[in-house]
């Protein structure tokens, strides 16, 4: 417009006005997560769990504009995978049209996804990857598991949406089973960490986890009402069920709390939170609101009872990955088949409204295949830059701590006597207030 | 002179400034700090794994007294700080050679 060039006819104000505005609230869940992360993990590696998730909005980003848009969404190969020819979104311009909305709108909305898909993984490695490894990790993860999965489910040719016919508006399989099995492929590779079932590792910040949380809640309604691709009844029904199954997913968990532990904690609620969003991400536009109330509750009730097994099993799925995304996706993306109903999804119905089991197959089928390519996609990956690169630190520098070993930083400078004690390294010793210090600097070589 | 540091509930504070206040001391120096003894932690739950903490927060009081009032101060100090339940704390005293006042160089007693 501000060209000066006609707009496409195709091309809806208020879808692309609602996309580019969800574009957004995703991108906010990426700080979210990593506050929602870094508050859980010990104040010594504080600073290192947030990287992992800042780093990924920026390594994404770059892989995104040079050659991930274009796998997944470029011109399908066989159903698998995007060709090359959008590669640097080569003859994408301002009147290209994806639905109602301009190409870029959509592209930028999908980048979001593959970047927080990406962070979410982080979880499962907590205070023991190196950060260089972990970002060659990330961008062979994307490429060999985000794009190809992301074009099954969210590229109309894809083989999932075009024959398997699974449903999957906002991502169960690509976003949250994807990252849940990938985050478990992770954690076995890398190994526990050090005085993992022995030591307590306590979280550090409970209130960052709930700000963190509370960000990503916010964005959620980007993530999945924004997946409607269009601002109307859709969007509208993903929306209201978000909220419902996030709401459903705290009294789920700390249902099993209270039964369980004697005690209904702040982090179990927001935990709960996350794992009823992510249950009905999936599904939200396929229930009804009744649906999701059912979806929410049951991811939390699953969640918080699925992140006892690595202690049992004894991998180090350090924030529970697997155990809230993995499990919720997978409650999510199978109760699509009992509770999808034709009032909204428009045609195909679960077993409770009708449907069979034929959806419900389909749905399983779907969770499955991604489960298991995004399980040993992610081993095999992990192991190659462990095998190159070494993806886990010393032991000395796991027991001091990644964030002053990695990236020079201390997360915390609360009692402040230590801040204006030392002095600027590269500058002389600075003269102190008073003289008798003064003839101090002068002794210092 | 004597210095008596005790280590107590962080909530019993205020009764304890109150309690030495109305004996006449008008100097206390307080850090947190964290220990065990007979109470020995707590537990905690994170997403259903349950911690043991050994360490509890304490905070430890110190304050520098004549030899005429150490037994008093203690005994001040250890009824305002009783809760009657573990982990109230411990208070104790050792001798102090040297006490100065910063801003006035004045020594000894008339420093504290």
């Amino acid at each position: 417009m501000l060209t000066g060039m006609p707009t496409s006819a195709a091309v809806n104000a208020g879808d692309t006005a609602w996309v580019l505005i969800s574009a957004a609230l995703v991108m906010l869940m990426i700080p979210g997560l990593a506050l929602f992360y870094g508050g859980m993990v010990r104040v010594k590696s504080a600073l290192n769990m947030l990287m992992m998730s800042v780093t990924c909005l920026a390594v994404v980003t770059v892989v995104w504009v040079l050659y991930g848009y274009s796998l997944a969404f470029g011109p399908d190969a066989g159903g698998v995978i995007g060709t090359l020819r959008d590669a640097g979104f080569a003859g994408i311009g301002t009147h290209t049209v994806t639905g109602s909305i301009p190409t870029l709108a959509f592209a930028a909305f999908q980048l979001m996804f593959a970047a927080i898909t990406a962070a979410l993984l982080s979880g499962s490695i907590a205070d023991r990857a190196k950060f260089g490894s972990w970002i060659v990790f990330v961008i062979a993860w994307v490429t060999v598991v985000y794009f190809p999965v992301a074009h099954w489910v969210f590229d109309p040719s894809g083989w999932i949406a075009a024959h398997l016919h699974a449903l999957d508006l906002a991502g169960g399989t690509v976003v949250e089973i994807n990252s849940g099995a990938s985050g478990l492929a992770l954690a076995i590779v890398l190994g526990p960490r050090l005085g993992f079932k022995k030591d307590p590792m306590r979280p550090h910040s409970v209130p960052l986890v709930v700000l963190g949380a509370g960000l990503l809640w916010f964005g959620w309604f980007g993530f999945n009402a924004g997946s409607a691709l269009a601002s109307g009844g859709l969007a509208s029904v993903a929306f209201i069920n978000t909220q419902v199954a996030g709401a459903a997913g705290v009294l789920g968990w700390l249902g099993v709390e209270r039964r369980r532990d004697k005690h209904a904690t702040t982090l179990g609620a927001v935990s709960g939170a996350v794992a009823g969003l992510v249950g009905i991400t999936p599904a939200c536009g396929s229930v009804n609101p009744l649906g999701a109330l059912v979806i929410g509750l049951l991811a939390g009730v699953a969640a918080a009872y699925a992140v006892g097994f690595k202690f049992r099993l004894g991998y180090d799925d350090s924030l529970d990955v697997a155990g809230v995304h993995g499990v919720g996706g997978l409650v999510g993306t199978v109760l699509i088949g009992v509770l999808a109903t034709a009032a909204v999804t428009g045609h195909a119905r679960g077993l409770l409204y009708g449907g069979g089991f034929d959806q419900l197959g389909r749905q399983s089928l779907a969770a499955a295949v991604v489960g298991a390519y995004a399980f040993g996609m992610s081993w095999l990956l992990a192991k190659g830059v462990d095998r190159f690169l070494g993806f886990r630190v010393s032991r000395d520098d796991e027991l001091a701590g990644l964030d002053l070993l990695i990236h020079g930083e201390t997360a915390y400078d609360i009692a402040g006597h230590t801040a204006g004690v030392g002095h600027r390294v590269g500058q002389p010793v600075p003269a102190a207030h008073g003289v008798a210090s003064q003839s101090s600097a002068k002794i210092r070589p | 002179m004597r210095l008596i540091t005790a280590v107590i509930k962080p909530f019993k504070l205020d009764d304890v400034k109150a309690a030495l206040e109305a004996f006449g001391v008008h100097g206390l120096t307080v850090s947190e700090a964290s220990g065990y003894g007979r109470q020995a932690g707590h537990t905690e739950v994170y997403r259903g794994a349950e911690y043991q903490v050994d360490l509890v927060p304490k905070l430890r009081l110190e304050v520098v007294c004549d030899d005429d009032d150490v037994d008093d101060l203690i005994d001040a100090i250890a009824s305002a700080a009783r809760t009657g339940k573990i982990g109230d704390g411990k208070v104790w005293s050792v001798p102090v050679e040297t006490v100065v006042r910063v801003r006035t160089g004045e020594r000894g007693t008339a420093a504290i």
